[in-house]
Parts: structure tokens; C-alpha cells; sequence
């Protein structure tokens, strides 16, 4: 089996259609928290698949579009620091802060490298002794556990000259923050394939209870998909809410144990702002003191400065779920990828760049 | 469009950022009725003949890679913008900018490339010029080559050229050298035979033509920016629609997975050894087997159609039963966080 073609295969996916379309009886409700589930939805098309009356409203989990301006400008503001060396992801490259983005601070002459693994800045900081390597850092749970075994590495191999810019966010409690919104009025949430590898379908039965939401852990192929969005279609026909894991072969109850422990024994949740959400408690992931000689923020003395979101710019609104890009005055106008305005154009998982790429037209 | 101050590395990456630095800086100072057209090759007519011009200019990193090297790429590149306007290439000029320090094995080792290319393509190189600068203000070796070329009269393929109706066939398996290039520089090793595809497709082009006298529309190489670009100049040059079925596109399962890895979508990935033709649709079937008599069309597919409208629009029915827009590249394309 390739896990790939066959959860392609358009002779699985039509007799899913048709059950969706059977199973659906009502009007529904899903978000589908994670970014790389929009980009998934938009890239095999199975949003022209989908029934009348089934409403897939993108949530807030993108860590690039959720990054926000004082991360950003912060980020900037260590690139163009001599003898510094940034290494990011690719998504962070383009997204702009309140003065630019990375891509423009290297092409005035900043030093941004764009990396595959934590482990590669690392082997950057041991090719470049005379420079300061620091690691950008974004993302949710599936990322962290990867950066804190490099974070564990580097203090292996005793270097001086790495640190980690930990901009990291966990996903619950934002979840906690959005559902407690009455306006928002969900049925069922697909929650994060990737996350969930890592933190266990297990981690959602609290939201379950709460909030009497019908919870689906679903991986990325068109099958998977469609077969999580029956499941919470039967859950919502039969009154239930409950947690159930559409993704056996990759996410199992508890999770990954050992990622688990990596993550908790570097890092340490501290309040935090998400772009458009607002300060969450207990919600971004601060390196330990112990590891303070690794942590970017502690050796350059970095004090993050909030700056307002530009005007007219929804990405707030739309991280929420509460508007659609197409309702955003800046979309596909003064904001495309090549421009972002905000950073949900520009990440390849935001959801104006999915509508902008594949919607459109 | 806001003008950004300064040169972005988006600028040189095929996409929009490129078209929109053509189009202020470029043509808003330089235009004439030839250069206007932005076609693979201009045509000059000096009233006895056609002749095809084109020039391009090589600077990718790594210079080595799994089949080829600059110097390769920079011949059958130069030779395919001939060639995608029926031309038979004439001659090449070759112009080098070295970077101190550059050692001197590694240059021959790409002469000794660029030797290789033009023997089995029959195109000498007729010119050069060297350049060295200081260490650090180059990348070890840049080329830009110019050719010319002889256009038949009664030969007219261009982008405005095709019409509703048309096949849109691609002569083989898609994003092979982008996927390359992108994992040397990753550092990932990955099992398979990723290999670029450079070759020159001149001889595959003249095949074609006679065979099939007048069904050729338009040829494209679909370079930087991927086939998703080319189909959408295309599309808005000639005013029509493309579209494209997912699962007839020919993609190496290597390519498959490496891009599933690297967060790529192949529709955006350079091709170095590849065309996309839009023919006339009775032709298509003699033309597809045609090509797959050759080595250069062994994997050639007709992977769409051309139709009326809306014009400009590119859309891809998906494997899973789907459709959805397929838009032009707008930047770099970048690898993903999760």
C-alpha cells in the first residue's frame, strides 16, 4: 500500500460522496482548525464535492498566520543584527511584519537561510563558528518536540553560537478561547492530523464535554477527509459528541509519549498573543530557564513591541472563522500573495492564499 | 501593483513577480511590436528569412546535479526557446561570468559538458566572452547563452496562437528537474532516481512539424514557474480556457514523493527536457504517437483541452473526482513548516 494513490482514488472517494450526501440531514457547521486541511480541501477539489448545506470554516491553525507582528518585526530586527544568521522555515519567509518581511531584509543583506529541519540550523551554526546561528521558530506540537531534541542537541555538543527564537503555540487551549465565542456555533470540529500524532486524539475529549462538539481526527488525503466529515454528519444525526479518530494509522489515544515528554522538558507554556485572537493563557511555549543560553529572546534582550494590524486587513475576523476572504475589503486586491497584507495570504496554509490559489475564477 | 524598492528573489522565479517586473520596468521603457509578443524566441523577419532570437542566462545552484550540470542546461535551454517557435537552430553564442577562485577542473568538467550538448544537438557554439569577478561578487559560474534560428515560412507557432478545441499534450513526465534541484539543496537524500531531465527538444519539434503540417498551435517550455505558469500565459494571451485532467498528467512516483516530502506541488516545478504542445485535436493521436517513437516523447500524454472560456482561466480536474483553478506562480516556491 503507497498511503498515497489509494486515498486518492477517485473509486473510494464516490461512494463517500454519496454517503455524505446521505448521511447529511441538516445544515452543518464544521471548522476545520488546521491550515493544511483548507490547503487540502482546495488542492484535490472536494470543495465542488461537497453537499449543499455542509459549511467548512477555516480556524486559526496556521502558526505563521496566527505569528503576530512583534514576533515578526522582532524576527526581522535579529536578522539584521550583524554577525547573525537566521534559518526558518519557508512559510516565514514572505510574511510581512509591520516594517517588511524576512525576504525583504535579505535582499537589503540580512542573512536568512531557509531550512528543512531544526537539526539543519544546528549543522549551520557548526559550519558558521564565527557567526550566531538563531533558529526562527514557528509552529504548533507537531514542530516543538523536533525543536527541543535540537535544542537538547546543541547543549550535547556544548555550542555556543545557536539559539532558538521560540515564537511556538499549542493548540487546546486556543481552541478553549474560540469556542467559548457563542457567536461562533459549530457542530463538529476536524481536528489536526499532525497535531494530533503528537499530543493523541485523547487531547480533545475536554472540548467534547464542554462544548457538546463532535470532535474528528482526520489526516490529509481526499478519503480521509471525506471519511472524518461523515463521521461528525452521524455524530450531529445522532445527537452525539464525542471524540473519534478518523486517522488510526498515524494518530493513536494518547499520542506520542516520548515527543510528549521532549517538548514539556525544554519548553514551558507561558501566556501568549495570537494574531486576531488575542492574549490566550497558558498558550505559547517559552524555553526553559535551564536552556536560557539557548533562547534567542534571553541572549539579545528582546522586548516584543504589539503594533496594530493594518486597517482593513481581517485576518483576525477570518482566523475566527467569522468571515470569509471573499468579505475581506483587502482580498485579491491591495492583498495577494505577492503583496500580503496579512499573513493568512501569504502562508501556504492561510486561507485567503488557499481561496487565492484555488477559488478564484 | 505597488512596486517593491528593491530586487526580490521572486523576481527571478518565472512567476507573477516576474511578469510584473517585465512589464513596468522592461517593456514600459523598451517596447517595440517584436519584444511585446514575450515569446520563448522573438522572430525577426529581414525580409528574405525568419529568424528566431532568443538569449537566456544560467545561474542555478547547485552546478552539478543528478543529470546534468549548468552547462547542459544552459545549451538545451537555449536550443528549446529556439525550438519552441519551429525553429532549426543555427548557432549559439556562450558568455561567462566567473567567480574568483572558481577552480579550474569544475570549468572544464562544464565546457567538457556544454562539448557534449551541442555534438548530439548539431549546434555549435559560434561566440563567447569571459568575465571573472572578485570572490564573492558572483556564485562560482554564471552563463548566458544567445541562438538564432531559421523559422520556415508558413510556420506559425505562437501562445496567441491557440484555439478552442485543441489538445494540450506534454511530452513527458512533469517536474523532474525542479524537484531535483530543490533536494540537492535540501540536503535529502531521497531513494529513487531523481534525475533532471535537461535535453534538447529541437528534433522532436521538426518531427512533429512534418508530420503534422499546421496542427502544431503552440509549443511552450514549461521552465521556471512550472507548467501551471506556461498554461496561463497561454491562456491569456490567445483569450481562452484550459483544461487539464489530474490523473493524465505523467508524474514519476520519485517526483510524487519527494514533493509530497518538501510540501512542492509538481504543476510549479521547473522542466528542462519537456514541451507542452496545444494541436489541432484530429492530429493529436498521430502526433502523441509519434513522439512516443522518440526518446525525448517516450512519456507524452495529452493532458487537457483547450476551450472557449472564461478566457485566462486554468482548471484542473482533480484525481479525486474534483475540480479547482489553477493560477499562475506568484513567488519562490517554498517548502513548508508542517
Amino acid at each position: 500500500m503507497k498511503y498515497v494513490s489509494e486515498f486518492r482514488d477517485k473509486k473510494f472517494i464516490v461512494p463517500l460522496v454519496d454517503e455524505l450526501r446521505r448521511t447529511i440531514d441538516r445544515p452543518l457547521r464544521i471548522m476545520e482548525v488546521c491550515g493544511t486541511h483548507t490547503m487540502a480541501i482546495f488542492r484535490h477539489g472536494l470543495r465542488s464535492l461537497m453537499p449543499e448545506g455542509l459549511e467548512l470554516i477555516s480556524g486559526p491553525g496556521c502558526p505563521v498566520c496566527v505569528t503576530s507582528n512583534a514576533h515578526i518585526d522582532a524576527f526581522i530586527e535579529v536578522a539584521n543584527r550583524d554577525g547573525v544568521r537566521v534559518a526558518i522555515f519557508g512559510d516565514l519567509y514572505r510574511v510581512p511584519g509591520s516594517r517588511g518581511s524576512l525576504a525583504k531584509a535579505q535582499s537589503m543583506g540580512a542573512q536568512v537561510e531557509v531550512v528543512y529541519s531544526p537539526m539543519d540550523a544546528l549543522t549551520l551554526a557548526g559550519k558558521y563558528p564565527q557567526q550566531m546561528t538563531v533558529f526562527l521558530s514557528v509552529g504548533f506540537e507537531t514542530t516543538i518536540p523536533l525543536v527541543a531534541a535540537t535544542i537538547l542537541e546543541a547543549e550535547r555538543r556544548k555550542m555556543g553560537n545557536f539559539t532558538v527564537f521560540s515564537a511556538h503555540k499549542i493548540m487546546p487551549p486556543a481552541l478553549t478561547a474560540l469556542l467559548g465565542d457563542p457567536e461562533l456555533r459549530l457542530d463538529g470540529l476536524l481536528c489536526p492530523g499532525h497535531v494530533s500524532t503528537i499530543i493523541g486524539a485523547a487531547a480533545y475529549e475536554p472540548l467534547a464535554a464542554a462544548y457538546h462538539l463532535s470532535c474528528v481526527v482526520a489526516g490529509f488525503e481526499p478519503v480521509d477527509v471525506l471519511q472524518a466529515v461523515i463521521m461528525l454528519a452521524r455524530q450531529a444525526r445522532e445527537g452525539r459528541a464525542e471524540v473519534e479518530n478518523a486517522y488510526g494509522r498515524a494518530v493513536s489515544w494518547h499520542g506520542n509519549l516520548r515527543a510528549q515528554q521532549l517538548m514539556h522538558e525544554v519548553f514551558e507554556p507561558v501566556d501568549c498573543q495570537w494574531r486576531g485572537l488575542g492574549t490566550i493563557p497558558a498558550s505559547g511555549m517559552a524555553i526553559r530557564d535551564h536552556f536560557s543560553r539557548f533562547d534567542a529572546e534571553k541572549r539579545f534582550g528582546i522586548r516584543l513591541t504589539e503594533t496594530p494590524e493594518p486597517k482593513g486587513c481581517l485576518c483576525g475576523q477570518i482566523l475566527k472563522g467569522r468571515k470569509t476572504p471573499a468579505e475581506c475589503p483587502l482580498f485579491a486586491g491591495r492583498c495577494t500573495p505577492l503583496n500580503p497584507v496579512g499573513p493568512c495570504m501569504v502562508s501556504t496554509e492561510g486561507t485567503c492564499a488557499a481561496h487565492y490559489r484555488f477559488g478564484r475564477g | 501593483m505597488k512596486l517593491t524598492e528593491t530586487i526580490l528573489l521572486d523576481h527571478g522565479s518565472g512567476g507573477r513577480a516576474s511578469q510584473e517586473l517585465i512589464k513596468n520596468i522592461f517593456l514600459s521603457h523598451l517596447a517595440n511590436p517584436v519584444l511585446a509578443c514575450l515569446e520563448d524566441s522573438a522572430l525577426v523577419d529581414t525580409g528574405s528569412q525568419q529568424l528566431a532570437f532568443t538569449t537566456d542566462s544560467y545561474v542555478v545552484d547547485p552546478i552539478f546535479f543528478p543529470g546534468g550540470d549548468i552547462g547542459e542546461l544552459a545549451i538545451n535551454g537555449t536550443i528549446n526557446d529556439l525550438a519552441m517557435r519551429g525553429a532549426k537552430p543555427l548557432c549559439l553564442s556562450l558568455g561567462l561570468i566567473l567567480e574568483e577562485g572558481f577552480p579550474l577542473e569544475e570549468l572544464k568538467r562544464v565546457i567538457l559538458s556544454i562539448q557534449g550538448a551541442c555534438r548530439r544537438a548539431d549546434v555549435p557554439v559560434v561566440t563567447g566572452d569571459t568575465k571573472v569577478v572578485p570572490k564573492g561578487k558572483g556564485d562560482k559560474i554564471f552563463i548566458n547563452t544567445s541562438g538564432i534560428g531559421l523559422v520556415d515560412r508558413g510556420v506559425h507557432i505562437s501562445a496567441g496562437n491557440a484555439r478552442p478545441g485543441d489538445a494540450v499534450i506534454l511530452s513527458g513526465s512533469m517536474g523532474d528537474h525542479g524537484i531535483t534541484i530543490l533536494a540537492q539543496r535540501a540536503g535529502i537524500s531521497l531513494q529513487g532516481n531523481l534525475r533532471s531531465d535537461t535535453m534538447a527538444l529541437h528534433q522532436l519539434v521538426q518531427r512533429m512539424l512534418a508530420e503534422a503540417p499546421g496542427a502544431v498551435h503552440t509549443l511552450r517550455d514549461p521552465t521556471r514557474g512550472g507548467v501551471a505558469t506556461s498554461l496561463n500565459e497561454i491562456a491569456d494571451a490567445a483569450g481562452v480556457a484550459v483544461e487539464l485532467d489530474e490523473s493524465a498528467i505523467p508524474v514519476k512516483p520519485e517526483v510524487g514523493a519527494a514533493c509530497e516530502i518538501l510540501g512542492m506541488d509538481p504543476l510549479y516545478l521547473a522542466n528542462e527536457g519537456k514541451c507542452l504542445a496545444l494541436v489541432a485535436k484530429e492530429d493529436a493521436g498521430r502526433l502523441i504517437d509519434l513522439m512516443r517513437s522518440l526518446p525525448e516523447g517516450a512519456d507524452a500524454a495529452v493532458i487537457g483541452r483547450v476551450m472557449e472560456g472564461p478566457a485566462g482561466r486554468v482548471l484542473l480536474k482533480t484525481a479525486a473526482g474534483g475540480s479547482r483553478i489553477v493560477q499562475s506562480l506568484t513567488g519562490e516556491p517554498l517548502p513548508r513548516i508542517c
